[in-house]
């Protein structure tokens, strides 16, 4: 909301010399983004929710894109847009029975959460204008245009996960002048993070097979007694 | 090419721009759209050869080259039905979903050095990560159409694609580990030269790891033999089932330019991009990373390059749907995390070996290409530091990674 007011600011601060396009991506992304939010609380349907959801996630992917931060852009979609969705319409559809499939909210309801959720927006909005002035555009603006922004890249995250720091600093010790390189990557947490999504996925996996197995002996026990019988 | 257009052709700026951006977007969507019409037609020539049969033959000549054209006309003459009990807004808008994450995919993928929609350096996960969307119109259509079939084949592909996702992220991770960038356009010109420097014929495990990439490719394309969503033995259609005219074309040409997509990604990571097996443009001392016209000329050849490889690939993936049997439900997933899943794995861990062990290339050949964790970024030595200015006007670094930059 912030984000569309300072849009339109801008917007209209440079319509006297051509159409601020990055104004105008802003602002059309970040309305779809608020105005598919807004649907998602106000569909009936299930399904028709997590559609907005995506859209509405799709165009927060495209304010990062706009914003020159490519590896969130493309993280949200993969795993917000992508993954999550895919899960969440995947449980909707298996679980949702006639009944759930269309939620009709009672009026006691969305007052009690048009009341919470204007005293969230109200913090942020507060928050967000007694920050300092992020929205006057940087001095060096001018010179990155389009096309010739100097870009960075993931690579040096990347290289942080294994262990590599390319973007430390020389003259404060972070990076040793001889290799040019630290020691100190992410490559610990990195590994523990992984070490303990696969114990999440192998106490899934166990957890899945337990059942099953228990089925299939009950299933065994009934055919020997049945071959008995 | 705008950089072509302004200096050679004399242009203003912002309409070398404008007409560049307007020109790539246009070029994508018939590529997609003229694309689906010669696939579809290709692929009733190839299933009619491979089953010994002559396919179309009648409309427009004696190889029947306007059959799909026909096949439009009748599609766009076709009523639009939707069932009784279908989720209108969502059964309208499943099609469009598929189609717009196959478009939105390709604006990442380089046909030729710089010719690219839009140079991400995160291009890999971008495309790979819009073109997991494309499921999502799938499962939609699925859903909505208020059909047991439907939701059957929504369900099925749902499995698939999420399934067939990890085996491919792994295979993908090798060339960018190779290249030591996620950018398609560094990716590409890393393998430049002879065919020798193809991430294919990099080592060992990178070749075994390219047929398992072919493997997910088709199997996340949803192609024979892994085309359960549409099972027409047992689901009738699948998800299509309840779709009709121009709503069932969006989901062809979505999947038609998806398989145009992964053979063109196969083609960048690991089949050398645009560079042809043998360099003849660098043989001859010319250049693709000039901004002039024969810089243009050469990119133009390298354009022919990649949709070469990229044709090639969509058909051998139609080679493979006629000569191979579908697989069930149990088999496919029994493929994907028995079999390609360890085995990406395994040749990804060897891989890293063989990089580790010779980090030069085993014959130790001036490939022009650099150790990972010797790339500096131009960004990182300040603002306005070499790596924009490589950005900008590429000549400075012809057949040279743009972004990475060796530091000192």
């Amino acid at each position: 909301m912030i984000g569309t007011l300072f849009g339109v600011s801008s917007l209209l601060a440079a319509t006297s010399g051509g159409i601020n396009w990055h104004s105008f991506f802003f602002l059309l992304f970040a309305l779809l983004a608020c105005g598919l939010a807004v649907a998602v609380v106000l569909a009936d349907n299930v399904v028709r929710m997590a559609f907005y959801l995506v859209l509405s996630l799709g165009a927060t992917a495209g304010l990062f894109f706009l914003a020159g931060a490519e590896f969130v852009g493309a993280m949200q979609l993969m795993i917000y847009v992508g993954g999550t969705l895919v899960l969440l319409i995947f449980g909707v559809m298996l679980t949702a029975q006639e009944p759930f499939v269309a939620i009709k909210t009672p009026a006691r309801d969305k007052v009690l959460a048009g009341i919470v959720g204007g005293g969230l927006l109200a913090v942020l909005l507060q928050a967000a204008f007694t920050g300092p002035a992020w929205s006057e555009a940087p001095a060096d603006m001018a010179e990155r245009t389009l096309g010739q922004v100097t870009q960075p890249s993931a690579t040096p995250l990347g290289m942080a996960l294994v262990g590599v720091r390319v973007d430390g600093d020389v003259a404060s010790g972070e990076r040793s002048p001889a290799d040019g390189n630290v020691r100190s990557g992410y490559l610990l947490p990195f590994e523990i993070v992984s070490v303990h999504l696969l114990v999440v996925l192998v106490g899934a996996a166990y957890l899945a097979r337990t059942k099953r197995r228990k089925a299939v002996a009950i299933a065994r026990d009934e055919s020997t007694t049945g071959g008995v019988r | 090419m705008a950089e072509y257009l302004i200096q050679t052709v004399g242009l203003p700026e912002w309409l070398a721009w404008s007409l560049m951006a307007g020109l790539s977007a246009v070029l994508i969507l018939n590529l997609m759209a003229g694309g689906a019409l010669v696939f579809i037609w290709a692929e009733r020539k190839v299933s009619a050869r491979i089953q010994d049969r002559l396919g179309p033959t009648r409309t427009g000549g004696s190889f029947g080259w306007l059959q799909s054209l026909a096949d439009g006309i009748k599609l766009l003459a076709k009523e639009d039905l939707m069932p009784a009990g279908a989720d209108g807004m969502l059964f309208r808008v499943a099609p469009y979903v598929s189609f717009c994450a196959s478009f939105a995919a390709f604006i990442g993928l380089p046909f030729a050095f710089d010719m690219v929609g839009l140079r991400l350096n995160v291009g890999v996960f971008y495309v790979v990560a819009v073109l997991g969307l494309e499921v999502f119109g799938v499962i939609l259509a699925g859903y909505a159409s208020a059909s047991k079939w439907s939701l059957f084949g929504a369900m099925r592909e749902a499995a698939q694609v999420v399934s067939y996702e990890v085996p491919l992220g792994m295979c993908i991770v090798v060339p960018v580990m190779l290249a030591g960038t996620m950018d398609l356009v560094t990716i590409g010109e890393k393998q430049a030269g002879w065919f020798t420097n193809w991430y294919v014929f990099h080592d060992p495990f990178t070749f075994v790891i390219f047929w398992v990439y072919v493997t997910c490719a088709v199997a996340s394309v949803n192609r024979a033999p892994f085309d359960l969503a549409e099972a027409e033995s047992e689901l009738v259609a699948g998800f299509h089932t309840e779709y009709s005219g121009l709503r069932w074309s969006f989901f062809f040409m979505a999947e038609y330019s998806s398989m145009f997509l992964v053979s063109g990604l196969a083609a960048v990571l690991f089949l050398g991009g645009w560079n042809g097996p043998i360099p003849v443009a660098s043989l001859l001392g010319l250049s693709d990373g000039t901004g002039d016209t024969t810089g243009v000329l050469v990119r133009l050849v390298g354009l022919g390059n990649l949709l070469g490889k990229a044709t090639l690939g969509v058909l051998i993936m139609m080679w493979i749907r006629w000569t191979l049997p579908r697989l069930r439900i149990d088999q496919v997933m029994t493929t994907c995390l028995k079999y390609c899943t360890p085995i990406a794995a395994v040749m990804f861990a060897g891989a890293m070996t063989w990089l580790w062990v010779f980090p030069g290339g085993v014959l130790d050949i001036d490939t022009g290409s650099r150790r990972p964790g010797e790339i500096r970024e131009g960004w990182l030595d300040g603002p306005g530091g070499r790596g924009a200015a490589a950005v900008s006007t590429p000549s400075s670094v012809p057949n040279n990674a743009a972004v990475a930059e060796v530091a000192e």
